[in-house]
């Protein structure tokens, strides 16, 4: 979604040409990285002060292909999320409050304290975050796209999935489904290495995820997950092709997940020393800066400037979510069905 | 002897099945190198090799379908389901192949799925599940809950020497939480067989899985107000115990059934239908039921706790059918 702050418009311009982003929206890539990564370094923090409920999951390293991907997308198209994928939130407009009270399970979050972490959806800012069973959401994504089409809609959607979720038959049914549908969908499947503590290798026999598009009879593409203008043009590809009429496009993007799985894990499966190397070498922010500097003759401290104003809206977000208070226990049987919209408690809760 | 948790005594069951049956294999995912996302099958791998250990792919359909036809052909396989709210994704697997195979064909299924359910972890809608009811009305399909860590690992061994399906359900909140003591040599629980957890005379509790010490804590603080409780774990749902069942009621004339799932359509139903068709006569009160509330498990604690049975809810419901 291209524009500068949160919640700013699209612009009334014509689409960009991929790769054609104006320097504005080059920053605004730089700064939803960095918003990603302050975000989750606090989250990190207040799960060390026990305040978060359940594990926590981060997706340092892989910010690039979170965050170029949705900037892709227009305000009026429907992603959705998976547990790596903070930033494509963070760009569709969910805001630092409701992500950490998401984590705490506050009364006043999302869910209202049901559900975790990046569980949450609005279809108003065009997101429904994944649930945990890996691939469902392709398959969820294909129906929400088929609606694009049945009516005529000028709109996509644009679903991610690990290199572990490929391996489910929801997977397999939801985008050859989209396939024979010709729905107006981008699958985006983020190699990060690993599944919990399975390489690739033992995940599919395939050398590349990409190689699948062609079993499906659709376009396939790849880029540098941590390359975030590159991941921004090979999804504005398939963006554009999706929203001409040309079907759906199974993207992979090759990135790497620098912490275990959740925030336990210690990752003893992982040879010694690629963590170190991916980080020193390859870390998308660093990569960018050097983008910006060396090409786009950014300052340093119009980068310092932006880091500055992440910091202080996590700041005032984190001190909004600490003031929010628990659920009550009766909320529990609040909107379970439309009708009745909420159940009676057993005998021995009256 | 020393004491091992309950996640230790099901590890130990399957490293003596594996020694004692070169059939034996684990497969599932993340279960070889890194022993399991709970590590229940921490160093097994290293023991019996990649062929035995298999770290699969995120297939839970392959992993069921695999291991049924590993079984016909001999093999005796123990899949795990890393959570086991994602057996759902190998429910048509399971119930339309695996539990109708033997009937239909004669092929038989001996496996073991296995895996970690339960809530009160504030795990979520989707890491809390107990999903036993929907295999419960699955003929074909035996189904475990241990609730002690001795009987975790006497059902485990029995479930792999099992000539049918068995669906093992352990309790993630019992994993560290409970240890035991295991018996000498070769400790096998039979199948199908209840267990008294607690002997009493007023009043029963029938229940299994984590309830059983919610039941136990809430039997401790009855008996401080003089209401003798016996406390019934259940152990195997499908084939339920009839006799331990009636045996009971025959004693204390008065029940209540707990369970976390959720109430309708949960085990609790069938458990108050049988005493009713076996032996409504010796009830001098209706049976009682304390179980999950009908909605998804919800996150937030106090949300999961006002979802759940609480040991003051099986007092309650207790004190009500005592003075019935
Ligand atoms: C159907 C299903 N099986 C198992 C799990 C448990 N699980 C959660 S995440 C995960 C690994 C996912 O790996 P991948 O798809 O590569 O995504 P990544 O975590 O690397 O972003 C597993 C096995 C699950 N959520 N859903
Ligand atoms: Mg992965």
């Amino acid at each position: 979604m291209k524009g500068g702050a949160r919640g700013a418009k699209r612009s009334a311009a014509a689409p960009a040409v991929a790769g054609r982003l104006s320097h504005s929206d080059k920053l605004s890539l730089y700064y939803w990285m960095r918003l990603t990564r302050t975000l989750e370094e606090r989250l990190v923090n207040l799960h060390r002060q026990n305040k978060l409920v359940g594990g926590l999951f981060r997706s340092l390293g892989q910010e690039a292909d979170a965050v170029g991907s949705a900037f892709a997308v227009e305000e009026h198209d429907v992603l959705s999320s998976l547990t790596r994928n903070l930033g494509s939130l963070l760009v569709k407009g969910a805001t630092p409050v409701e992500v950490i009270r998401q984590h705490m399970a506050t009364a006043d979050s999302p869910t209202r304290g049901r559900d975790l972490g990046l569980h949450f959806a609005d279809m108003g800012r065009g997101y429904i975050g994944h649930i945990s069973p890996l691939g469902d959401m392709v398959a969820v994504m294909a129906g929400v796209t088929l609606s694009f089409k049945v009516r005529g809609e000028p709109r996509v959607g644009l679903v991610y999935l690990g290199d572990g979720a490929t391996s489910t038959g929801a997977f397999h049914e939801g985008i050859n489904f989209a396939a024979v549908q010709r729905c107006p969908l981008v699958v985006i499947a983020e190699n990060n290495g690993y599944a919990y503590s399975t390489p690739t290798a033992k995940q599919s026999a395939a050398k590349r995820f990409v190689d699948k598009a062609a079993g499906y009879g659709v376009a396939g593409d790849h880029a540098d997950g941590n390359d975030v203008l590159a991941v921004y043009e090979v999804t504005k590809r398939a963006v554009d092709r999706a929203r001409s009429g040309g079907g759906v496009t199974l993207i992979e993007l090759v990135t790497y997940r620098r912490r275990g799985h959740a925030e336990h894990d210690n990752q003893s499966y992982v040879p010694g020393g690629e963590v170190e190397r991916w980080a020193a070498e390859n870390d998308p922010i660093d990569r960018y800066v050097r983008v910006l500097i060396d090409r786009e003759k950014v300052e340093q401290s119009d980068l310092d400037a932006i880091d500055v104003r992440a910091t202080a809206e996590v700041d005032a977000a984190t001190e909004q979510a600490l003031r929010s208070p628990p659920p009550a226990g009766p909320d529990a049987l609040a909107d379970v069905y439309a009708n009745p919209s909420r159940l009676a408690p057993h005998w021995y809760r009256r | 002897m020393a004491e091992i948790t309950y996640l230790e005594a099901i590890r130990e069951a399957l490293v003596e099945e594996m020694e004692r049956d070169a059939n034996v294999l684990c497969l599932g995912e993340d279960v070889g190198v890194f022993g399991g996302a709970f590590k229940v099958t921490e160093g097994l791998q290293a023991r019996f090799g990649e062929n035995r250990v298999i770290d699969t792919p995120i297939s839970e359909i392959a992993i069921v379908g695999a291991a049924a036809g590993a079984a016909h052909m001999g093999l005796r396989p123990v899949a795990e389901m890393q959570f086991a709210d994602f057996i759902s994704c190998a429910y048509d697997m399971l119930t339309n192949y695996v539990a109708t195979s033997r009937y239909r064909t004669g092929l038989a299924c001996p496996m073991v799925v296995r895996g970690p359910s339960g809530g009160y972890v504030r795990g979520g809608p989707f890491h809390s599940q107990n999903p036993e009811a929907a295999f419960v009305h699955t003929p074909g399909l035996k189904i475990v809950c241990p609730a002690t860590a001795e009987d975790a690992k006497g059902l485990l061994k029995s479930a792999i020497r099992d000539d049918d399906c068995v669906l093992f359900f352990e309790h993630k909140y019992l994993y560290r939480r409970i240890k035991g003591v295991m018996p000498a040599g070769d400790h096998l629980t039979p199948i199908g067989r209840a267990r008294v957890a607690r002997e009493g005379k007023d009043l029963s509790i029938i229940t299994y899985g984590a309830t059983v010490w919610k039941a136990i804590e809430a039997a401790d603080q009855l008996a401080q107000t003089g209401v003798s409780v016996e406390v019934i774990d259940l152990r195997t749902l499908a084939p339920l115990d009839d006799d331990a069942i009636v045996a009971t009621v025959k004693k204390t004339n008065r029940v209540v059934i707990v369970h976390e799932d959720t109430r309708t359509g949960g085990i609790a139903g069938e458990i108050a239908a049988r005493i009713n068709e076996l032996c409504w006569e010796w009830l001098d009160a209706p049976v009682l039921r304390v179980t999950a509330h009908d909605v998804p498990l919800p996150s937030a604690a106090t949300l999961e706790d006002f979802v759940l049975p609480q040991t003051a809810d099986i007092v309650a419901a207790a004190q009500r059918v005592g003075t019935y």
